[in-house]
């Protein structure tokens, strides 16, 4: 039984405040979807709105062909596994999986048989008459999954389930939760400000910033592909170079940076390149050569970094402070004078020039 | 390996009990007496004073009203306090640090006050009945202990956990009675046994409450050692800690045991 989830112009106030603003997304059947980003972005704003622990002030919230926008929280029939776990302190393992039967009126026998069956696929049936206060954090976290998955819901919501647990423990649990999601075939909303995490288990991510989605995709093309400023620096485009064109000629463009430095680039490697654009690449994508010549940025050289596979270089340049790898076989010397040469498969070009 | 105490520790840890004690072994001692008058030690063991406290019309009546003041007067604050309690957790009202101050007012206005204005506007004012007068007293006394004392208790509760129930489908009004109030019934119970105790000695606030016909216990012996030396006195307060005891030691195995197992 799976269901898509359909978000419409989701707006949402605290007191006077808005947090969320004409948020739409769409989860496919089976699906699971990340939302991403900093504390304060609303990310667990929109997961309480769907769960109905909030009302939005304007749009709606459907799931298959139920309309759940105005919906009590207990009638929406979703699984939630929350950050601290949320267990009943004061049930045993085997009560805490099967209170969800229990409030759907299944009888005590078939419960049981259920809640333990569910209990053996988190591995977890030895435990079944334990008091969650003699848990470990991760038994916890798949007592609070068993508990979640037991009730069949047609939606899975996460929020942040593996902050609390160790970095090794983290990755685990982020396996299982993606095999159990599978298995099920349950659409799922998973809520992370981790973006290693979200990136790793999703089928799609949201990354959000100040109630609104700035882009919603697949991780790769997340990575590769951000269509803004935002979400280019949030996966890692540290430089930001802001560009402007000034002569066309076919294939070749040449642009001006702040400064007055000159580029030309070629859109059949680039894309198409606008009037007014921003240039971003990671460190990786602005190679470093000491040619007086090459058709790059001019820099001045700051601290040089090891990385391992390549040298750092902090550079200063008319545009603006940059970051830049150059090879290991030719170190610079810090102080000295190189040019910067965008790398065209590891560019992007983001319309508009605000940063 | 045991620890060594020093001497002076020991001296000091049995003076203290000798100071808690004291005074208790001292009163049961002088309610044993065989004499006409308090004294300690006791000359002679009697429990003539014991039997003398049922003949005095006055003090059964009384202790029959304590005990139904204390009994009602605490369940009215729980049932205030606890609603009280939970709204002001469970939405993290921050109330201003003056209002918040209104909770403890009532412990920190001497209680003779509280008394006092009762009379004028319950009493006298509303001429209200004069038990009716006492249990809205004693109620107004008991309740800062409550709303107090079960707010510490929901400090620690995550409110997650409640969530997580109204997920699985359990309605919000079952989920407070099914998983909210389990989970503080340490504090529910610690504040019914500090209510119940501040309502059963209270004299403060009683003084001025009491009238012709209706009294509670400790004014009841107020009155008595006003015109009697006897051991009554005596007795009656040894059974007065006794009752106190007694209602503890109920609660604590009805509602508190399962707790203090975990």
């Amino acid at each position: 039984m799976t269901q898509a989830l359909d978000i419409n112009d989701l707006t949402a106030h605290y007191g006077s405040t808005k947090v969320l603003e004409d948020l739409s997304l769409s989860v496919g059947a089976s699906e699971l979807v990340s939302l991403l980003g900093a504390s304060g972005c609303g990310k667990t704003t929109t997961l309480r709105l769907i769960a109905g622990f909030l009302e939005p002030t304007e749009g709606t919230i459907r799931l298959g062909g139920r309309d759940l926008t105005r919906l009590p929280a207990h009638k929406r029939d979703i699984g939630l596994v929350f950050q601290n776990y949320a267990l009943f302190p004061h049930l045993t393992v085997l009560e805490n999986v099967a209170f969800g039967l229990k409030q759907r009126g299944v009888a005590s026998g078939e419960r049981d048989k259920r809640a333990r069956a569910m209990l053996d696929r988190v591995g977890l049936s030895v435990l079944a008459e334990r008091l969650p206060g003699a848990l470990s954090g991760g038994q916890k976290q798949r007592v609070a999954l068993a508990r979640a998955l037991v009730i069949e819901p047609p939606l899975l919501m996460f929020d942040e389930p593996l902050s609390n647990l160790d970095a090794k423990l983290r990755v685990d649990m982020r396996v299982e939760i993606r095999q159990l999601q599978r298995a099920n075939g349950t659409t799922s909303v998973y809520v992370t400000h981790d973006q290693e995490e979200a990136f790793s288990i999703s089928d799609r991510v949201a990354i959000m910033n100040a109630g609104r989605i700035m882009q919603f995709d697949t991780p790769e093309v997340l990575y590769q592909r951000p269509t803004n400023a935002f979400v280019a620096r949030f996966v890692g485009f540290e430089n930001l170079i802001p560009l402007r064109t000034v002569a066309r000629d076919g294939e070749m463009v040449t642009v001006e940076a702040a400064g007055g430095a000159q580029l030309t680039l070629s859109q059949e490697r680039f894309g198409p390149i606008p009037d007014a654009f921003t240039l971003a690449t990671r460190p990786d994508g602005l190679a470093v050569t000491p040619e007086a010549g090459a058709d790059g940025l001019p820099a001045t050289l700051g601290l040089r970094t090891y990385l391992g596979r390549a040298y750092q270089y902090q550079c200063e340049t008319a545009a603006g402070h940059l970051v830049a790898n150059g090879a290991l076989s030719a170190p610079l010397e810090p102080g000295g004078t190189a040019r910067l040469v965008p790398v065209p498969d590891q560019c992007c070009v983001l319309a508009g020039t605000e940063l | 390996m045991t620890t060594r105490l020093s001497p002076a520790l020991i001296a000091v840890a049995a003076l203290v009990y000798i100071f808690l004690v004291g005074p208790l072994i001292i009163v049961i001692g002088a309610s044993l007496s065989d004499t006409t008058y308090l004294t300690f030690p006791p000359q002679g063991l009697s429990l003539r004073w014991f039997e003398k406290i049922f003949e005095i019309t006055a003090f059964r009546r009384t202790i029959v009203t304590s005990l139904q003041l204390a009994f009602l007067a605490t369940g009215l604050a729980l049932l205030i306090g606890i609603p009280a309690a939970y709204a002001l957790n469970r939405y993290r009202i921050q109330l201003p640090s003056w209002l918040s101050t209104v909770f403890v007012l009532p412990i920190l206005v001497p209680e003779i006050v509280l008394g006092f204005s009762l009379l004028k506007s319950v009493a006298v004012g509303a001429s209200f009945p004069i038990f009716l007068s006492l249990l809205i007293g004693h109620t107004l006394l008991v309740l800062p202990y409550c709303v107090r004392v079960i707010s510490a208790s929901l400090a620690s509760f995550d409110f997650s956990i409640e969530e997580a129930a109204i997920s699985l489908g359990s309605p919000p009004a079952k989920t407070f009675f099914t998983i909210v109030l389990p989970n503080v019934r340490a504090g529910v119970v610690a504040a019914f046994i500090l209510a119940f105790i501040t309502s059963i000695n209270d004299v403060s606030t009683s003084l001025f409450l009491t009238g012709p016909g209706v009294s509670t216990l400790p004014i009841q012996i107020l009155a008595h050692v006003e015109q009697f030396f006897d051991p009554t006195i005596a007795s009656v307060s040894v059974l007065l800690m006794f009752l106190t005891v007694a209602v503890m030691a109920i609660v604590e195995r009805t509602l508190g045991l399962t707790f203090l197992a975990k």
